[in-house]
């Protein structure tokens, strides 16, 4: 019987990388569930409350759009709506082109690897330097992240250590502060030969119109320091409605993506460096991505635009921790990205509609999730979606003869004599594939067909 | 600043089953689940007994089939829909409906909701769904019995089922086990994990499902406990299954097993 894709990949992934997701993400897990255990009576009712507070606004976009827009311009941010990834690159080389800037030093931000802003760039004679230490190593190695917080979670040392050798970047050493070490003198220069300095935002707040960014590495800060210019890239699902509302957020945000109680640096931006402030970029914009949003927005799985791209659900998933992250094809991996990935394709969609289908729909994402999600239910909407569509799935048994026999009483009672079969022949001649697949790894208990009823008739008489 | 208050509405069903009816009458319904009926004739049996037990009049209505949990977890849930109404029809009346598997109570009061919002006849599918108990949840929080009487010498590993989270019905089984004189419960690591089964998941994810459940016997295992007890014989069939193929066979129960064990033990019933 066919396997699914990410089924496939599992099997095929190298012991090392296996293992290094498989501890990390768990490792991550259990950290964050001890602290946000530790540190507050009743998590839960916080992650309900602030899957409330952005199941309203992504409820009322069409009113905080606007009115973020006005802050953000009240705070002389210049503001640019892009309603196409395309759309989004292009808005950067046209500021990029006004100011004849050449080189981009860049944080962090998951937007622009869905909008593919690097190839883009890269494309029109524009450096970009990644400068978040994970994302430095995946630019160096050509790779991809395989995690939305721990973009190198599937690379050991040693692998990072000889790529640093290759790289010109001293020889072979794997000490994670060697490392770290010989990152930050290389880009450290890099920061100061910088134009435009390209961050995402973790939130931006409706009340202040400010953007609020998180880092470990103060990496964001540092590209803000030498360039002249400063532009976020930001989901339309992103707004915050007042700065009160990031007390909630932010302790979640720190402590479900990487076990902190808060990150090592946060930043309030509300706009370009004023007069008094001695160095700073002296432009801002802000670039508001839509690119499938508001499909997502009008389809039956709204609620995943809740989320704060914190990793969580991929620590906790047990498909995460075996396939890895690169098993998903897309900038958003594990649950989060099974359900996110598929629907910003739009029409597109059947080409990831095996994403819905990679979990046991253990429920452990939502549990996790610090707003709360419900992802099983927005896998099974989408599975229905693609049954619709006529997707094929491979290893799905059809169902069709299933329905017919379980809705009529007589035939499913003729069933359950007539499955003793499989107590006496080889299952290999039965034309049952699933069961082949069962049986490969597993054994069949004993078929007892109908032997429950035959009890309760004897026992009530 | 030209913003909307702020407001809760939320849209999407409640996993906690929390709008159930309280319980008052003492007939029940029995949704043996198309598991029991197959291969698991004695944890019905179980179910019967240890209900009979506690005062309760057992009803089973002879035309149930499968909860359409099959269809509706592999998207098509139009074949779903179809085995749902028949499960409605089959379990018409008002009586609680008690299931011995907290993966077909869930698909009841959770996900035949979930794929009937759209349709006419969703009424009856949430009636449904407000009568409908996880068995060990209906013994504790709908017949307020919060101890178990008898005696069983066991070390036990308790696997929480997956679609027990966000319900009472882990915990429930839980208090009933450790209440009885001779138990011992052990935890495990990765407490929190799926056994890998999901279903049609472990057909079509075979190598990542298998994976799954072996890493889940490692745990269990290395608490060498003498028993390992569910809510859900689903979960126990993969693991049983997993280990049995492997030649370390282990001992698997439901968690009613076990309370019908303990009252025949000392004599309670027969």
């Amino acid at each position: 019987m066919a396997h699914q894709l990410i089924d496939t990949f599992a099997t095929r992934l190298r012991p090392e990388t296996k293992a290094a997701v498989y501890d990390g993400s768990k490792k991550g897990h259990e950290k964050r569930t001890k602290l946000l255990f530790d540190n507050y009576a009743k998590p839960d009712d916080l992650r309900k409350l602030a899957g409330k507070i952005k199941q309203h606004v992504i409820e009322n976009l069409d009113t905080y759009l606007p009115a973020t827009e006005e802050r953000l311009k009240e705070n002389g941010i210049n503001v640019h709506w892009a309603s196409t990834a395309e759309a989004a690159c292009n808005h950067v080389l046209e500021i990029m082109r006004a100011r004849g800037a050449k080189r981009v030093v860049k944080a962090k931000t998951m937007v622009s690897e869905e909008i593919e802003l690097e190839a883009f760039l890269n494309k029109h004679d524009i450096e970009c330097l990644e400068t978040d230490l994970g994302e430095f190593i995946v630019q160096l190695d050509h790779d991809k992240p395989s995690h939305i917080v721990k973009p190198i979670i599937h690379k050991s040392r040693r692998e990072i250590a000889e790529l640093f050798e290759k790289n010109g970047l001293g020889a072979y050493d794997d000490e994670p502060q060697v490392i770290t070490r010989r990152a930050r003198e290389f880009l450290r220069k890099k920061y100061l030969e910088g134009d435009v300095a390209i961050t995402g935002a973790n939130f931006v707040i409706a009340e202040s119109g400010r953007i609020v960014l998180v880092t470990n590495e103060g990496n964001s800060r540092f590209c803000l320091a030498a360039t002249s210019c400063h532009i976020a890239i930001v989901g339309i699902e992103k707004i915050l409605p007042r700065d009160r509302d990031l007390a909630l957020l932010l302790n979640l945000l720190g402590r479900s993506g990487t076990a902190q109680e808060l990150t090592v640096y946060t930043e309030f931006i509300s706009g370009a460096k004023a007069s008094t402030q001695p160095d700073g970029p002296q432009a801002m914009h802000v670039i508001f991505v839509d690119n499938g949003r508001t499909d997502v927005l009008a389809s039956d799985c709204k609620e995943i635009l809740r989320c704060i791209r914190c990793g969580a659900c991929l620590n906790v998933c047990p498909v995460y921790r075996q396939a890895s992250g690169h098993a998903y094809r897309s900038v958003y991996p594990g649950p989060v990205g099974a359900v996110l990935s598929p629907l910003l394709l739009g029409k597109n969609f059947p080409q990831k509609a095996d994403l819905p289908k990679a979990s046991s729909l253990c429920g452990a994402c939502n549990e996790v999730c610090p707003v709360d999600i419900p992802i099983p239910d927005l896998l099974l909407r989408l599975r229905a979606k693609a049954k619709q569509e006529g997707v094929p799935s491979p290893g799905t048994p059809p169902m069709g003869g299933w329905a017919v026999m379980a809705s009529q009483p007589a035939a499913w009672k003729a069933a359950l004599v007539a499955g003793k079969l499989i107590n006496f022949m080889p299952t290999k001649l039965l034309p049952v594939p699933p069961l082949r697949a069962w049986e490969k790894t597993r054994d069949l208990p004993e078929w007892r067909g109908g032997a429950f009823r035959s009890w309760l008739k004897k026992h009530n008489s | 600043m030209p913003v909307r208050p702020l407001k809760t509405k939320v849209e999407f069903p409640k996993m906690l089953n929390s709008e159930r009816i309280q319980v008052t009458g003492k007939r029940v319904q029995l949704m043996a689940t198309c598991l029991c009926d197959a291969f698991y004739d004695d944890v019905a049996i179980a179910t019967v007994q240890v209900l009979e037990y506690l005062g309760c009049e057992v009803v089973f209505p002879e035309s149930q089939t499968c909860c359409g949990q099959p269809a509706f977890n592999g998207g098509d849930w139009d074949a779903s829909r179809k085995v749902v109404r028949h499960t409605v029809k089959a379990f018409e009346g008002n009586d609680p409906v008690i299931v011995p598997s907290g993966s077909c109570a869930a698909m009841i009061f959770h996900g035949a909701q979930i794929e009937f919002e759209k349709e006419a006849d969703k009424d009856s599918v949430a009636a449904l769904g407000k009568r409908t108990w996880e068995l060990a949840d209906f013994i504790v929080n709908g017949l307020n019995k919060t101890t178990w009487e008898g005696k069983f010498e066991s070390t036990i590993a308790f696997h929480r089922s997956c679609h027990t989270r966000g319900t009472k019905s882990s915990e429930a089984s839980l208090q009933l086990l450790k209440s009885i004189p001779g138990i011992s419960i052990v935890e495990f690591g990765e407490a929190e994990q799926c056994c890998g089964f999901g279903g049609t998941f472990s057909v079509s994810f075979p190598a990542i499902s298998s994976s799954m459940g072996n890493l889940k016997l490692e745990h269990v295992r290395a608490k060498n406990p003498d028993l390992l007890v569910s809510a859900d014989m689903s979960c126990m069939m993969h693991l049983a299954g997993l280990a049995s193929h492997e030649g370390k066979p282990i001992k698997a129960k439901h968690v009613i097993q076990v309370l019908r064990d303990a009252l025949k033990n000392i004599g309670l019933i027969k």
